[in-house]
């Protein structure tokens, strides 16, 4: 039986006279995979933030499901420029950072963490590069250290925004695939403006464009791309694997 | 017999006060130079300069006056660049000159002859007091708790911010809360290198350490081991050769900076013919 982990009501967010998102309503369960898709400035990063209550709502209210209380129970995987990258940080240590809202504030790592981290650092391919500090790294070794920092905590969401955008190709569908396995044992949503890619594991859709519209299941992508605000045309030869959302 | 006793309180204070200001400049500086944070205490260093003019002024220790200073002026920088309500460099360039110039109004209001003056801007041994030594070694004890219980709260923030927003609410504290150690950090040892050149004690060794790493708690070492050779050498140096001791003190950590970029360049050399 699936589990209600966070539901949204009428939630409504802005920037100074800037409406962000208008009264969203929203149902996330514990085996979700959901796209967040829409044009930019539409809202996306805006709906994972509230989430993670970096900002806060005008109007309306996320419930939380006990599951998602307290700890560190969502993983968050932020756009690449949030973080200096040439700050001296190690691979490990950014790693280990995912476990920090369990510490207090006076954070010593255990024997146990450490055995933690070592296990997502393998299984995510950084081994050599665990000691290693993140100027030395690629795009796509950075990406996996920073799925690495989301999923350490062993979280029941994972909020994913825009991953795409610096996964180098030989990782991608690596990446997804490592996505799919995470997917079973936590709920996903992850953002992404680039319809055409977005991943075929993805189970269901949630457009954004200051309004929200939930599409269940995976549908067609005709309605939503009228969202963009200009005229889109998906051209594709042969057996293209694509989705096509229901009007609305 | 006199000139015994003058040797042996000149080579303790100079000892003590390489060690003291090496720790504090080796722990502060990483931390600046790891967050890009050179220019801004540039500019806290030059207005505290104001505290000293006005401890002249009214006859209050100007060490003191300039603690105050720098400290209100640091968390004056944070909190108007937090707020993004004027940009950050600006706000520096303002504070820096501003500070300056009350000192120099101070300064010469004071009436009669201001001693020790030319110390405060390019540093003195010989005006060090032991009351100066003490509190740079309260401050290196202070520093030394504060980064080994904060460390990583303080390494993560440093790192990503914006992240560390998900799970601290503590944020802006501990920013505030180094950023004022880092102010207090540069006033104390402005009497080992003077206003003019105090940035560079912090400054110089990290630079020296990253040459070799790019792990933060191995730059925080290396950075007191090079910072401690610089300046118990430009110690030595300037009082055999008679010059001023912070700017010799500066000269020497740049000759050990150059002196390690030529030895990463044969390191180098080495490994790339062993290939």
């Amino acid at each position: 039986m699936s589990v209600c982990l966070l539901e949204m009501k009428s939630l409504s967010v802005s920037y100074g006279n800037n409406v962000a998102l208008q009264d969203a309503e929203l149902k996330v369960f514990d085996n979700d995979f959901i796209g967040v898709i829409g044009p930019n400035g539409g809202g996306k990063t805006t709906l994972l933030k509230v989430i993670l209550g970096l900002v806060k709502p005008v109007k309306g209210k996320i419930v939380f499901d006990q599951e998602l209380q307290g700890s560190n129970k969502i993983g968050y995987l932020p756009q690449i420029s949030t973080g200096d990258n040439s700050f001296p940080v190690t691979v490990k240590d950014v790693i280990l950072s995912g476990l920090m809202i369990r510490k207090g504030l006076i954070t010593m790592m255990s024997i146990q963490d450490r055995k933690k981290a070592g296990q997502v650092i393998e299984e995510l391919g950084l081994a050599e590069l665990a000691d290693s500090s993140l100027s030395e790294l690629s795009g796509g070794q950075l990406q996996r250290v920073f799925l690495g920092r989301a999923v350490i905590g062993d979280p029941r969401l994972l909020l994913l925004d825009e991953p795409g955008n610096f996964v180098d190709t030989n990782f991608e569908n690596d990446f997804y695939e490592k996505l799919r396995v995470l997917n079973r044992r936590m709920a996903i949503m992850m953002v992404s403006h680039d319809v055409g890619t977005i991943s075929a594991h993805i189970k269901s859709f949630a457009c954004v464009n200051r309004h929200l519209h939930y599409h269940p299941s995976s549908e067609i992508t005709n309605e939503q791309l009228l969202a963009y605000g200009c005229p889109i045309q998906l051209i594709t030869h042969g057996e293209v694997p694509h989705t096509v959302l229901r009007k609305h | 017999m006199e000139g015994g006793i003058f040797q042996y309180e000149f080579i303790i204070k100079g000892l003590l006060g390489a060690i003291f200001a090496s720790i504090t400049a080796g722990l502060a500086g990483t931390y600046i130079v790891s967050r890009r944070m050179v220019f801004l205490s540039g500019g806290i260093t030059h207005a505290s300069f104001g505290g000293i003019g006005i401890g002249y002024f009214a006859g209050i220790n100007p060490v003191v006056c300039a603690a105050v200073f720098s400290i209100l002026s640091a968390l004056g920088i944070e909190y108007l660049s937090v707020r993004q309500k004027i940009r950050e460099d600006s706000a520096i360039g303002i504070l820096w000159a501003f500070g300056m110039a009350i000192g120099i109004i101070f300064i010469y209001l004071t009436p009669g002859y201001t001693p020790n003056l030319m110390s405060y801007l390019f540093g003195s041994i010989l005006t060090v007091t032991y009351g100066d030594i003490i509190a740079l070694g309260v401050m290196s004890v202070l520093l030394i708790l504060y980064f080994s219980i904060f460390y990583r709260t303080i390494l993560y923030i440093s790192y990503d911010e914006q992240f560390a927003r998900t799970y601290s609410p503590y944020v802006n504290v501990f920013k505030y809360i180094t950023t004022a150690l880092i102010a207090l950090t540069i006033v104390l040892n402005i009497r080992m290198a003077g206003v003019v050149l105090v940035i560079s004690l912090l400054t110089i060794p990290p630079n020296i350490a990253m040459i070799f790493t790019r792990v933060y708690f191995k730059i925080v070492i290396w950075s007191v081991a090079a910072g401690f050779i610089g300046t118990a050498a430009g110690y030595a140096i300037s009082y055999y050769a008679g010059i001023p001791v912070g700017a010799t003190i500066i000269f020497t950590l740049v000759i050990i900076w150059i002196i390690a970029k030529a030895v990463k360049e044969v390191i180098n050399i080495i490994r790339v013919r062993n290939k």
